[in-house]
């Protein structure tokens, strides 16, 4: 198969208004997590470090995939970590699940499983009792979306 | 659905301080919501919303829930223990339902 010409023209506009649009598409998907970030921190912007956010870079099966957070804190009565955020940005709704700790924690760790529709960043955010807030992101591949159709 | 049922691993025994992991998993289908039956009719939402673990009767940990959290969901958190005594598991359906485990542990 060859093309002339005209048809090499056409197929590149079309490439490029398809790369134009693209990011925009994914940028709109973040709106709704910002809001969401910015809804947790009460509006500050978090800061990366202290937080780990741990997931497997490539799950197979988006139903279930395991996910981790650790964030660095002595943990006593006056100085812990309040919650730790966890948000998927491209599934229906980027909400996960939030995890409250208390001094009688111990450590600020908690592993779970969640669904991811699509590959996607996950992002936590975590909130220290003095209202500083600290964010981590991974991205995960997903070969088998887990929200059913 | 049958009546979910809470799997709870906590150490028997731990010494005084310690910071021992705590293991629970709920047999629940988290119906997200997002799911069409074979007519095409979305499947009501019916997710466990929120669990909770105290030690006698004081917080350790609290967790909210959202339908991207997998079925049968399973949670591994910590906690310090001083002394012996109970922790106490809930588990909070959608429709109003609790669920609720407990488990005893005895500090050297």
């Amino acid at each position: 198969m060859t093309f002339n010409r005209r048809q090499v023209f056409g197929l590149t506009a079309g490439a490029a208004a398809f790369l134009a649009v693209a990011p925009r598409i994914s940028f709109a998907a973040t709106e709704d997590t910002e809001a969401a970030i910015k809804a947790f921190t009460g509006g500050a912007e978090p800061v990366e470090g202290t937080i780990t956010l741990d997931t497997p870079e490539i799950a197979e099966n988006g139903n279930t995939v395991p996910v981790g957070v650790s964030v660095e804190s002595p943990m006593t009565a006056d100085n812990y970590v309040e919650s730790v955020l966890i948000l998927a940005e491209g599934n229906p709704s980027p909400a996960v699940a939030t995890f409250h700790f208390t001094a009688l924690s111990g450590a600020a760790e908690a592993k779970t499983r969640i669904r991811l529709a699509k590959t996607q960043n996950v992002i936590a955010v975590a909130k220290m009792n003095d209202g500083s807030t600290f964010i981590d992101r991974k991205e995960v591949k997903v070969t088998i979306g887990g929200c059913g159709g | 659905m049958a009546t979910p049922k809470p799997r709870v691993k906590v150490p028997k025994k731990a010494s005084k301080g310690e910071v021992i992991t705590i293991k629970t998993l709920i047999s629940h289908p988290m119906e997200s919501g997002q799911r069409k039956d074979k007519e095409g009719n979305l499947i009501p939402r019916q997710i466990i919303n929120t669990f909770k673990c105290e030690f006698d009767g004081q917080l350790v940990f609290e967790c909210d829930m959202d339908p991207a959290v997998s079925a049968n969901p399973y949670m591994e958190f910590n906690a310090k223990v001083e002394n012996s005594g109970t922790f106490k598991f809930t588990w909070v359906d959608d429709d109003g339902s609790i669920y609720e485990s407990e488990n005893k542990i005895t500090v050297e």
